[in-house]
């Protein structure tokens, strides 16, 4: 086989730069040698693959696994892992990891004066369904505040990480949630060029998906990357 | 249908909450065939300062050339107990160590063959996206005509290329930034 169908690369300014002076960080960590512009091969279309038997059943609740309950408001987030042609992703690895409800992270290097949660670690995964459809139960993340620049606080967030079928699809984001002040002031949120796609980072509050009396609910849908054509039909 | 993609976001300083445990130091459990190779190596930035909150992600074909991956479909030995799927995180000096195996050949463009060599994604805090490179082997002949290699500017090359020492194990530096700047790929 020597010909591959590849992803597609992204549109114009619907991903951030490596170089985002505002947020600090990226100042001597972002490449300065311009990028090798190379074809997909075998290599970059596959990637490692994983289903339900990879992850325990209890993984996507991140609010049972300690003695007792974390503090702050359940919550349930779920939605669609789906790429760009609409086709849903069964069988996406979804990795998720916060901080607690008063924006501390479980982490040696944290040192926000906030307190921990002895009841929250702040990490959970899932596989995919058919559908593509993926469902945590956590608690709400509070804003913390970092040194990036004075004053500056980070908005709620969860970080995601996704694997899709091919390697070229590997995708580390973050989720926010609707209506939050501090977004127009994130440079990581402003990273990201164009309004539809900062948009895109956005969940949606989810009444289908309340729980009466328990929990309320956000949606988040994730698009990663796909093809141009219908892929070649496969063995396995 | 087309549908915006999902933008990327860094993985921030906190990500080994979740991926220490999630870790696959160890790519290539016994019993699966193949030459053993331990790369280790570290991640500077451009103080040259290490990298302490980094996550490497390798992905490579078996010893045999072949991806366990639908979509490869060369006619080659699968090997069963080999996934190909690697992460580690870098310690409190930048350092990593991954052990695993030396891939075989797999097919490239236009029917070139592929030098052996693995995959690689790097996130970091300070990363708004991962990077993306590929190791390859020293000593290995076929790189001359590796048509990924080809298309790097021949003084960059060396960085995608491990030094080995005489104790066997591969030594790979990556520098974000700098003279040795190492080279990342688009694709």
């Amino acid at each position: 086989m020597s010909n591959v169908n590849p992803y597609r690369k992204s549109y114009f300014n619907t991903q951030p730069d490596y170089l985002y002076p505002a947020y600090r960080s990226t100042l001597k960590r972002a490449p300065t040698q311009p990028l090798v512009q190379m074809p997909q091969t075998l290599s970059e279309i596959t990637g490692p693959l994983f289903s339900a038997r990879d992850v325990g059943e209890t993984e996507s609740d991140l609010t049972r696994q300690h003695a007792s309950e974390p503090l702050g408001e359940r919550m349930i987030v779920s939605g669609r892992v789906l790429d760009e042609g609409g086709r849903p992703l069964p069988n996406a690895l979804v990795e998720l990891w916060q901080a607690n409800a008063s924006g501390r992270y479980r982490h040696p290097v944290d040192n926000h004066n906030a307190p921990l949660d002895p009841n929250f670690t702040g990490f959970g995964r899932v596989v995919t369904d058919a559908q593509g459809n993926y469902r945590f139960k956590t608690i709400k993340p509070g804003a913390y505040p970092w040194r990036n620049h004075y004053n500056a606080w980070r908005p709620a967030h969860l970080h995601f990480s996704l694997f899709g079928q091919g390697f070229a699809q590997r995708l580390v984001t973050q989720m926010y949630f609707p209506g939050d002040p501090l977004l127009e002031f994130d440079p990581m949120v402003m990273s990201v060029p164009d309004e539809k796609a900062r948009q895109r980072l956005v969940s949606s509050f989810d009444w289908e998906n309340t729980q009466p009396e328990y929990a309320i609910a956000y949606r988040f849908d994730i698009i990663l990357r796909g093809r141009d054509a219908t892929p070649m039909e496969s063995k396995r | 249908m087309s549908l915006l993609l999902t933008a990327a976001q860094t993985v921030g300083p906190f990500v080994s909450i979740g991926f220490e445990k999630q870790a696959v130091p160890n790519v290539a459990a016994a019993g699966v065939a193949g030459e053993r190779v331990t790369i280790c190596g570290r991640i500077v930035d451009g103080d040259g300062l290490p990298v302490t909150d980094a996550v490497i992600e390798t992905w490579q074909a078996n010893a045999y050339g072949k991806y366990a991956h639908p979509d490869d479909t060369q006619e080659k030995l699968l090997d069963e107990n080999f996934k190909g799927f690697g992460r580690v995180l870098t310690d409190a000096q930048g350092g990593f160590r991954l052990t695993t195996i030396k891939p075989g050949m797999v097919a490239g463009p236009d029917g070139r063959p592929q030098a052996p060599h693995i995959t690689v994604v790097i996130f970091m805090r300070g990363l708004l996206k991962q990077l993306m490179t590929r190791i390859y082997f020293p000593d290995e002949a076929a790189n001359a005509g590796d048509p990924v290699l080809g298309l790097v500017p021949a003084v960059r090359r060396t960085t995608l290329i491990p030094t080995k020492y005489a104790d066997g194990v591969l030594q790979w530096q990556v520098h974000l930034q700098g003279p040795n700047e190492t080279v990342f790929f688009d694709y």
